[in-house]
């Protein structure tokens, strides 16, 4: 009998390793996998890249993980908030690195992983800084920027119930990178509000099919 | 401004509005049309600001405030939604910017200052994907400088991508003869505006 059920976020995270990349769910504090986030901070893993739409707001979360100054670099698309005081002050003293990637670029350079693409053109950021020292090509008439894959070691990501396959839905705008970052990484680790019977979740309505999820976690 | 963006609205259009000044005009959308709102976020159909005490945390809009859902909306993953922006699906796209030139390049993603921390969002990929830009903006900054500019100083959002142009002062339309003047706020002339816009036709 297959179960992906993990009983504590911290046995979920505990076998990343130092120098791993993780992504992470959320837009905002939206869908953030925040029990696996805090687990990761216990957990003590270092030298970590991290890939996530933003940088973390306020004390807690991404923040308190950042915080830790054990991400190295942070790949994402708006790390700038009103409250991003903790990544402000790293990124200005040296201790983060910073790669800034338009938001469709982000989430399709994800989807590329997790769908055995090598590389696509995209028309975002053609003639832009963001372009710069990247490979174009015209077609049909316009530019479009050669982009790869992000593939991750691990990704977090918050759904709202998952059963023991794996099989996961989400809850409103929550969704937002989940269901993309399941597929890219070699774990993915899924922290749900509840875990449901096998056969609770409609097969239509399934979002992310067990298939790209390795572990889950109520929590 | 954000009225005179809605009246050119049609009933049907689907419609992102960018962070900030943009996110005015959904209160200026008439409430008999159907219009429909997309938020990068995932969700179409997007709806007001809920009362004070029924936030959802998990339904925000692209500033991360809470709004709520019309019915007949839906949510997706984030890969759909930038296929839908990027895909030219949506028809509309309301932005605010620093500069615009006029060849509708647009700089609204980085003031320039060397020491400041990037952050782009989607707004590269609205610039590229939407039918229609229409930027929303003051015409001239507090200090009284032109935001619209032959050629953009600050780093570019996107190349040539800018539609219409809504100001305090004027409606401009991009074309390939320059800018053309479609509307002066009352009490204002063409003389007037001339003197703070690139006017000049381009032949």
């Amino acid at each position: 009998m297959v179960s992906k059920v993990v009983e504590s976020a911290a046995a979920a995270v505990d076998d990343i390793d130092d120098g791993a990349t993780i992504m992470i769910g959320g837009f905002g504090t939206a869908g953030l996998p925040s029990a696996l986030v805090d687990a990761v901070i216990d957990q003590g893993a270092r030298d970590l890249t991290i890939v996530s739409n933003n940088a973390g707001n306020g004390e807690t979360g991404l923040a308190a993980l950042l915080k830790t100054k054990r991400v190295r670099r942070i790949i994402c698309s708006y790390p700038r908030q009103t409250d991003s005081y903790v990544f402000d002050a790293l990124y200005r003293s040296g201790e983060i690195e910073l790669e800034v990637v338009p938001q469709g670029n982000l989430v399709e350079r994800i989807r590329a992983a997790g769908a055995g693409i090598g590389a696509f053109y995209t028309p975002t950021a053609a003639g832009t800084m963001l372009a710069a020292g990247r490979e174009s090509r015209t077609f049909a008439g316009r530019e479009f920027v050669l982009e790869y894959p992000i593939h991750a070691d691990v990704a977090l990501v918050k759904a709202h119930k998952g059963d023991r396959w794996g099989n996961l839905v989400y809850r409103k705008t929550a969704r937002n990178f989940g269901p993309v970052m399941a597929t890219a990484a070699r774990c993915t680790i899924a922290q749900v509000d509840e875990i449901v019977d096998l056969g609770a979740l409609d097969p239509e309505s399934i979002v992310t099919p067990g298939i790209f999820v390795s572990r889950v976690v109520e929590a | 401004m954000a009225a005179r963006v809605a009246r050119d609205i049609p009933e049907g259009a689907y419609v992102n509005l960018g962070i900030g000044l943009p996110t005015l005009v959904a209160n200026h959308l008439p409430a008999d049309k159907d219009i429909f709102l997309h938020s990068e976020n995932g969700m179409l159909g997007m709806g007001p600001a809920p009362r004070a005490g029924a936030e959802d945390p998990d339904l925000t809009n692209a500033g991360k405030q809470p709004v709520t859902l019309l019915t007949g909306g839906a949510f997706f993953h984030h890969a759909d939604s930038f296929a839908m922006i990027r895909g030219r699906h949506l028809d509309i796209c309301v932005l605010g910017a620093f500069q615009v030139s006029v060849t509708g390049d647009l700089a609204n993603w980085h003031a320039g200052e060397p020491d400041a921390i990037p952050a782009v969002g989607g707004a590269m990929d609205l610039a590229v994907g939407a039918k229609q830009v229409f930027v929303m903006m003051e015409h001239v900054t507090k200090k009284g400088e032109r935001k619209i500019v032959d050629a953009c100083s600050y780093p570019l959002t996107g190349r040539r991508c800018v539609s219409r142009i809504y100001t305090d002062l004027a409606v401009l339309d991009v074309t390939p003869a320059g800018l053309a003047v479609r509307e002066l706020v009352d009490g204002l002339s063409l003389e007037e505006l001339a003197r703070c816009t690139p006017l000049e036709v381009r032949s």
